[in-house]
């Protein structure tokens, strides 16, 4: 018996509009799950501009960005419901995935070919970042705290001090001193600015909003509403060095501390995981270790740019195309890709040789005037820096691959 | 014959539990009295939500203690199946750690007889490692108790008030009670912020506040002192958990941190036992200190805890510790009417209902002695479902009737819109007048999973909104002084000050 | 003789971050040190004599299936106009449907750039 679709995307943001888009170009029966109500994700509340310089050749802003992929796909009418959530995926076999979706139709039990899981990622939170005290009002997300002001329009607080210096919070400090907020400090635990330097010079510099490196929030106070935070130096192991507490008086406290890949259904369907990239482990073809899942976006990996993530769903179906033609991916040999020196995470983590691949990698500390060596296959590739803050994207011709016999070891090295 | 009206101070788990208990009764007219914005807000939804079997106290120390604990066991095992409360019975092993807390375990044995908590006994270590296979194998045995139980506990207080409510009580939020008024030795009623509201019966269940409450009474004897236990919470699908309730026996340094499995699926381990001063009442503040202990001790009971990093909150709660523990439920004679259950330290939580059946019994109809007969239309069944757990026919029917049940909301728990929209209705019912953030989490566990409504919350926001008809800035965790937002988004750059930055 | 003035800046150009320093005697610069590539100097220049960023943020609409619609600057503008030009979107309201790329402020505290729409809004009806 023929299943319901070709391909289900779980999650309607870039990754999973993108994936959707190309596998209906590619000819495919196609169904996008989205649980919010509106389609476009994450990039809707992104209101400032820096997207779709490689794909699109154009500085956007996030909304500009993602509305020429939610009109194209409207326009190409593909099925898809808003309010859906994806309770189970179940591998029956490799031809046939049974998923049980709730939406405001009813109970839906479909089954599919293959599946994209796109759902991106959620925020680290309060108590993942071991900051003690009292729980008041006035402590939010930087991700909640933008659709606040950026969707809903509402201003969470007045004075602020935030956590993180990855770009979001780096953003977030912006948008809020813009509407008049007084930003009082950014707090990073890391002695170098997580965010791209582009940001921190106008993000930060711009309103003189005081970054404070290798300095951490251990403590929240106020009993109903945030009252001060407290910060401490951190020493090189980022533990508090004792004796350097400062209090910083405040109403609102941001967490910007980063993103993990929202895996939820996908780890109960028993996908392996990757501790590195807290994402699934995944082929060139960016399928799962249950064959015909594919997984794209931030739920893979968390990306710098929302390019890379269109780029991960236009591989993810045609991947899904690739194995409904085949009734499976129909590559015989895999070689591992494995982390080196400075290297703190990489996907895809298995190369076939008979593509050239799109790798993407972080290091674990910032250096300059490096290569990245890959001593299997004699492959030397110079870059004037590298940072943890800037996804590496680099792509190895199948022919190199080939040269390597079961692993490919990548590794940072410096220059003599 | 003639009605008495009754006043009940506070909607904590123990106000809560004797208005339910009250509201059987035809001749009485109850009115529960409660400062915050909902029912069990202050500390009965922090604590280690478990329904202790019983054996822990000395009934020639704490004479109450042991007895109603016993009793409240019992009574929990049917009011959470009539009240739609999730619980479950798994049983609890006191570890003895090493060959000498064996002595210790073998006390508690004696204590659990005297007190007739039933299927208490000694298991050695290999019958520990088939009860628990989790627990560190090197322990020297274990006392277990079949009988115990953990239950949602911040579901508790608002789940009894909605069935009391719906049985006649009358409930006063945001009510806070500002004196008593006293007549030729009898009580009158209580002055409030909301003005006065006669009584004939006032019962004092202000849990950390329970010394202020019984002073303005002129029973000034006793002072009740905040007590602190911190926790820390997994996530649901962090490994490994326990299938038990595990604690060790207890030291002269602590009673013992305890390891669950709590309601939502997560391991639990906790709780510190600080002493805080008198006027500490609202410190719930979390520390480092505090924390580590926990771990530490938490360590020694289990083969392993789940990594760090899979811990989703830590949290505080405060115990209403009365001098020397023991409970102060009492009738007097001056002021006549006037009963405290007051420092309802632990197990208190265990032994509400108990408490509530103890002062009925014992105080109003014996000591006050005031003749009472039993309705008989009283409906103990509060009807409560989570969607989740529902099959999908009757999923289907609810979304049939409702598209919003369709709708899931807070993804790591699986709440729907429907839920929420259903549970705004019965706190409206139930006479909350401030719908709040809170209160949707005490009652349907949304916000509280993985993400900590990262995600969800400006969705639940949104529908409280929506749903009574407030601005999204004006909806709040708990209440005023803790609402979402402060206006909306241009509020400063309209207003002069702000702008501090973009000079 | 003009004052001397010594800028210190980090570049944006790319990732690298170069610190660039300026001096300037009057309003001539006479010394540009650090860049690492032209681009970097004429950032610098820029910088120095006029800086210049788009401004973003979002404005109420009525009836519309968001609250907000999200808006920026054609253009970049002069930095200095930043506060002028966030108190003027403080002040309006409009109403749905928007459409992206819609002007909603022409010339905005004339600065030669107009205030444009980048989320569009459609009309939805009031529910009873």
């Amino acid at each position: 018996m023929q299943n319901d679709y070709d391909v289900v995307v779980i999650g309607g943001g870039p990754a999973g509009l993108a994936a959707a888009i190309r596998a209906r170009e590619l000819g495919l029966r196609v169904l996008l799950l989205e649980n919010r109500e509106t389609l476009g994700g994450i990039p809707l509340q992104c209101i400032h501009p820096g997207f779709g310089l490689h794909y699109f050749k154009e500085d956007l802003t996030g909304t500009e960005f993602i509305y020429r992929f939610i009109y194209k796909f409207l326009d190409m009418e593909i099925e898809h419901y808003t309010g859906a959530h994806v309770v189970s995926i179940e591998p029956f076999s490799d031809l046939e995935k049974r998923l049980r979706v709730v939406t405001s139709k009813g109970v839906l039990d479909i089954t599919t070919t293959t599946v994209i899981y796109t759902t991106g990622a959620r925020e680290r939170h309060l108590f993942e970042i071991g900051i003690t005290g009292h729980r008041p009002a006035g402590v939010y997300t930087a991700g909640e705290a933008q659709t606040m002001m950026d969707i809903d329009g509402i201003m969470p607080g007045k004075e602020i001090v935030i956590v993180g210096s990855g770009d979001v919070g780096l953003i977030m400090a912006r948008r809020f001193a813009l509407e008049g907020a007084h930003v009082k400090a950014v707090i990073e635990i890391m002695s170098y600015p997580g965010g791209l330097t582009r940001n921190v010079v106008q993000c930060l510099q711009d309103f003189g909003i005081p970054l404070y490196l290798s300095h951490a929030v251990t403590r929240i106070e106020g009993t109903t509403k945030v009252e001060k935070v407290i910060l401490t130096k951190v020493d090189e192991n980022l533990r508090p060095v004792p004796g350097t507490e400062k209090e910083i008086e405040c109403d609102t406290v941001v967490i910007a501390a980063g993103l993990v890949p929202y895996l939820k259904v996908l780890e109960r369907a028993g996908v392996i995981i990757d501790p590195a990239t807290k994402g699934p482990v995944v082929n060139e073809h960016l399928e799962t270790s249950i064959p015909g899942i594919f997984v794209a976006g931030n739920a893979l990996v968390i990306n710098d740019l929302v390019d890379y993530v269109v780029e991960q769903g236009e591989l993810a179906a045609e991947s899904a195309y690739l194995y409904i033609q085949n009734k499976g991916i129909p590559t015989k040999k895999w070689r591992k890709l494995v982390k080196g020196r400075n290297i703190r995470l990489i996907v895809p983590h298995y190369l076939s040789g008979d593509n050239d691949v799109i790798i993407y990698a972080r290091v674990q500390k910032p250096e300059e005037n490096v290569k990245l060596h890959f001593p299997e296959i004699n492959k030397e590739i110079k870059l004037p820096f590298v940072k943890p803050a800037e996804m590496i994207r680099i792509k190895l011709r199948k022919e190199d691959i080939t040269k390597a016999k079961d692993k490919i070891t990548m590794e940072v090295v410096l220059n003599e | 014959m003639e009605r008495k009206k009754v006043v009940v101070i506070g909607a904590g788990v123990v106000g809560a539990s004797i208005v339910r208990v009250l509201s059987q009764y035809n001749e009485l007219d109850v009115y529960l009295l409660e400062k915050n914005v909902d029912a069990g807000m202050g500390v009965s939804k922090a604590n280690t939500a478990i329904i202790h079997p019983g054996h822990e106290d000395d009934p020639k120390k704490c004479p109450l203690r042991a007895k109603l604990c016993v009793r409240g066991n019992r009574l929990w095992h049917q009011w959470v199946k009539e009240l739609g409360i999730p619980a479950k019975f798994p049983g609890e092993l006191m570890i003895a750690i090493e060959e000498d807390d064996l002595k210790v375990a073998e006390h508690y044995l004696e204590l659990a007889q005297k007190n007739g908590v039933p299927g208490v006994r000694l298991v050695d270590n290999e019958e520990l490692r088939k009860l628990e296979p989790n627990v560190n194998p090197n322990v020297a045995g274990a006392l277990w108790a079949p009988t115990a139980g953990v239950m949602d506990s911040p579901m508790a207080a608002p789940a009894l008030v909605e069935n009391a409510v719906a049985n006649g009580v009358r409930f006063f939020p945001e009510t806070e009670v500002q004196g008593i008024k006293i007549e030729n030795g009898e009580v009158k009623g209580v002055k409030t912020n909301k003005g006065f509201i006669e009584a004939d019966i006032i019962i004092n269940a202000a849990g950390l506040y329970s010394d202020k409450i019984s002073k303005m009474a002129g029973i000034d004897y006793f002072t009740v002192h905040p007590r602190k236990g911190e926790y820390y919470v997994f996530d649901d699908d962090a490994t490994p958990k326990v299938t038990r309730i595990l604690h060790q026996t207890p030291t002269p340094v602590t009673k013992g941190v305890y390891v669950i499995t709590e309601m939502h699926d997560g391991l639990m381990i906790g709780p510190t036992a600080e002493d805080l001063p008198e006027d500490a009442k609202e410190d719930t503040s979390t520390t480092k200190e505090g924390l580590d202990f926990v771990w530490e001790w938490a360590q020694k009971l289990v083969k392993e805890l789940p990594p760090k990093n899979k811990v989703i909150r830590t949290f505080a709660g405060l115990r209403p510790e009365p001098p020397d523990g023991r409970w102060i439920i009492e009738a007097y004679d001056d002021p006549w009417g006037f009963i405290n259950a007051a420092g309802i330290r632990s197990p208190g939580f265990t032994s509400a209902p108990a408490i509530a059946y103890y002062i009925v019994e014992e105080l109003i109809q014996k000591k006050l002695d005031i003749k009472l007969t039993k309705k008989s239309h009283w409906n103990p069944y509060r009807r409560a479902y989570w969607f989740k757990d529902l099959p999908p026919e009757k999923q289907n029917e609810l979304i049939k009737q409702d598209p919003a049940y369709g709708n899931v909301v807070c993804m790591c728990r699986e709440i729907t819109e429907g839920e929420i929209v259903n549970v705004i209705t019965r706190m409206k019912s139930m006479g909350v007048k401030i719908i709040t953030l809170d209160g949707i989490k005490m009652r349907t566990g949304a916000m509280a999973g993985t993400c900590q409504g990262s995600y969800c919350r400006i969705r639940i926001a949104r529908i409280i909104a929506r749903e009574t008809g407030i601005p999204l800035w004006e909806v709040s965790f708990r209440g005023k002084g803790t609402e979402y937002g402060i206006g909306d988004v241009k509020v400063l750059l309209r207003g002069n000050g702000g702008d501090k930055n973009a000079e | 003789m003009s004052e001397i003035r010594h800028f210190k800046l980090t570049c944006i150009i790319c990732p690298l971050g170069c610190e660039i320093e300026v001096k300037m005697e009057g309003d001539k610069i006479v010394e540009i040190t650090g860049f690492g590539c032209p681009k970097g100097r004429d950032y610098a220049i820029q910088e120095v004599i006029a800086p210049k960023r788009v401004v973003m943020s979002v404005i109420k609409v009525n009836k519309g299936d968001f609250p907000t619609v999200s808006v920026k600057t054609d253009k970049p503008v002069p930095k200095e106009l930043i506060p002028v030009i966030m108190k003027e979107l403080a002040k309006i309201e409009v109403e749905a449907p928007v459409k992206i790329g819609q002007v909603i402020i022409g010339n905005v505290a004339n600065s030669g750039a107009n205030i444009i729409a980048t989320r569009p809004s459609r009309k939805v009806l009031p529910v009873s």
